[in-house]
């Protein structure tokens, strides 16, 4: 079991590709707690006197100004964080429910197992971003909302991964043993199935990130996310399409930052499944 | 068409049927589980007013003869009335906005399967080449670049700094208004399309009826379009639903910052004013036409691979 991470790290290490990507994820992460206590401006003061303000340092705001004269560097960073953490947040709902969910169905087998994943099959099949601005509709705009929604879309297919995970396992000798041992099968799943499945979950888990990112900046674009004052990715990048003919600065941080964020969330999850990926060496 | 053909194709419409009315009889549900109705932002109506105007609605009428009434109305087409736009139906928003979202969808959709194909071939084709290495750049990238950040950039670039396109709008018969909205729609789906045909054309290609083809000294054209393409296209067949819904769900994005009037934008109004009508009209079309996609791919797919057609 050691010999795989260890290998996995020795591989992730030697790919220049991986390390900058997770070097660029860390460094913004560090950035964006660091950063607003150290800079004396905060998201949410506004400076009358500057208001909307090219990036530089003589009037003390370095990426300049909002329309509302609020500090870019700080709010970019605090949205940063924001749509950082509900994107650990969101995957680590969905990486729960669709390991637990997978790896029951997949240990079940038979009706059980056919009714489940019908059920992820009807889901997968609907436009569930529709819903979730449904659920926006009715039950108003918060952040927990935000986090429910966003990873009830997120588990589906990680339950479909650890299912298939689990079946093709679960006749193994080792899982064979502990039902003979007379081990319960709650104790089975988590004891012996999920943690043999957890190679596959790691990598698909590394790739949910972005996308539960992606998706709370898309309803924040929309103004359906986070609400004013405070910013995410997503209302910094609709706030900055709004100014981009007057003021392209306020459009061009957050979206870059953005885009070259998921950029790296996606290569590192590319590179660390071929690192662990052990059929195609 | 077979009969065997007919048969599977029904069998599938029988089960999208209760999906559909199970989407809708939960929508409604939910719309009327919510805290609050629909009047609540009205400055403290008097009760009177209040009751007058939720029996105009038929608000006061048990939930179930609601849904009744709802059912039925869908039934002819009807989504009822607009809670916030008083003077039209939800219908008539509809019928308003839907031509313009199916146009630009319709594009969408058809210049990434062109594309992304033809791109995907080549890739395949040209192994560790030049067109090769773009072809998965770019594939990482349109995956990866959301489109409300590509939109504004290429509004940016090609409207405000050069000029060659109008920042947005819409006036119909005007191709210059749909060039960046399309473009960045068709983006996602095409780099995907693109991955997905190379992968399984790499896979066609190296299969013993190829070789025999090209032994035979068949040219490469007629080798990739009369054999290769077809079995080739079967996981780009599966990834069609996904790929009209990922072009609807960036049509809410494209339609909001260009100004299209298409049902995306309706729904991202409606919901920001919590207009339950509007929002739950617009969920039911999205879902009957990515059902419905879903049927056509069905379709699809028995014509691909004729192996399908016979198991049941």
């Amino acid at each position: 079991m050691s010999g795989i991470w260890s290998d996995t790290a020795r591989r992730l290490k030697s790919s220049p590709l991986a390390l900058a990507a997770a070097g660029f994820i860390v460094a913004v992460a560090l950035v964006s707690i660091v950063g607003p206590l150290v800079d004396s401006n905060r998201f949410d003061t506004l400076d009358w006197s500057n208001i909307a303000v090219a990036p530089g340092a003589q009037h003390g705001h370095w990426l300049g100004t909002d329309r509302l004269g609020r500090d870019l560097f700080v709010r970019t960073l605090d949205g940063t964080r924001i749509s950082l953490l509900i994107g650990l947040i969101a995957t680590s709902v969905s990486l729960v429910v669709g390991v637990a969910y997978g790896a029951v169905a997949g240990f079940a087998g038979g009706n059980i197992d056919r009714w489940m994943m019908r059920v992820v099959e009807i889901l997968s099949g609907l436009p569930l971003v529709f819903f979730v601005i449904l659920l926006t509709v009715m039950f108003g705009r918060g952040v927990l909302l935000l986090l429910i929604s966003i990873g009830s879309i997120g588990w589906l297919t990680m339950a479909r991964i650890v299912r298939g995970q689990t079946l093709s396992i679960r006749r193994r000798e080792f899982i064979e043993a502990a039902i003979a041992g007379g081990a319960s099968s709650g104790r089975i799943i988590f004891k012996h199935v999920i943690p043999n499945v957890i190679g596959p979950v790691i990598v698909y888990a590394t790739l949910t990130v972005p996308q539960m990112i992606l998706f709370e900046s898309f309803l924040s674009f929309l103004g359906l996310g986070i609400q004013e004052p405070h910013a995410s990715l997503g209302t910094l990048i609709a706030d900055g399409a709004a100014e981009m003919e007057a003021a392209p600065w306020i459009l061009l941080t957050p979206g870059v930052l953005l885009a070259v964020l998921l950029l790296s969330f996606n290569i590192f999850g590319d590179c660390l499944r071929d690192a662990l990926d052990t059929e195609e060496r | 068409m077979g009969m065997r053909t007919i048969r599977y194709f029904l069998g599938r419409l029988g089960g999208a049927v209760p999906t559909l009315l199970a989407i809708i009889t939960i929508s409604f549900f939910l719309m009327r589980l919510a805290p609050g109705g629909p009047f609540d932002a009205e400055q403290s109506l008097p009760p009177d007013a209040m009751a007058n105007l939720e029996a105009v609605y038929g608000l006061d009428q048990p939930l179930w003869i609601q849904y009744g009434r709802y059912l039925g109305a869908l039934a002819h087409g009807d989504f009822g009335p607009s809670y916030r736009y008083r003077d039209v139906t939800v219908t008539e928003l509809i019928g308003q906005g839907l031509p313009v979202s199916a146009t630009i969808g319709a594009i969408a959709i058809a210049i990434a399967l062109c594309v992304g194909v033809a791109l995907g071939t080549l890739a395949a084709l040209h192994q560790d080449s030049m067109i090769d290495y773009a072809t998965m750049a770019l594939a990482v990238a349109g995956v990866a670049i959301p489109s409300f950040v590509l939109l504004p950039f290429l509004g940016l670039v090609f409207a405000i700094h050069l000029h060659w396109l109008p920042v947005a709008g819409w006036e119909p018969g005007s191709a210059a208004d749909l060039v960046l909205p399309v473009a960045v729609l068709c983006l996602p789906p095409l780099a995907y399309i693109a991955r997905l045909t190379r992968a399984s054309m790499i896979e066609v290609l190296r299969s013993p009826y190829i070789r025999t083809a090209f032994a035979k000294g068949m040219p490469l054209g007629t080798v990739i379009l009369r054999h290769a393409m077809r079995p080739a296209l079967v996981p780009v067949a599966g990834y069609l639903v996904p790929a009209v819904a990922a072009i609807m769900t960036g049509s809410l994005v494209v339609e909001s910052i260009s100004g299209l009037p298409g049902i995306g934008r309706y729904l991202v109004q409606g919901a920001l004013n919590r207009d339950y009508t509007l929002v739950l009209g617009m969920v039911i079309v999205y879902s009957t036409f990515l059902i419905g996609m879903g049927l056509l791919v069905d379709l699809l797919y028995a014509w691909l691979d004729p192996r399908i057609r016979f198991q049941s």
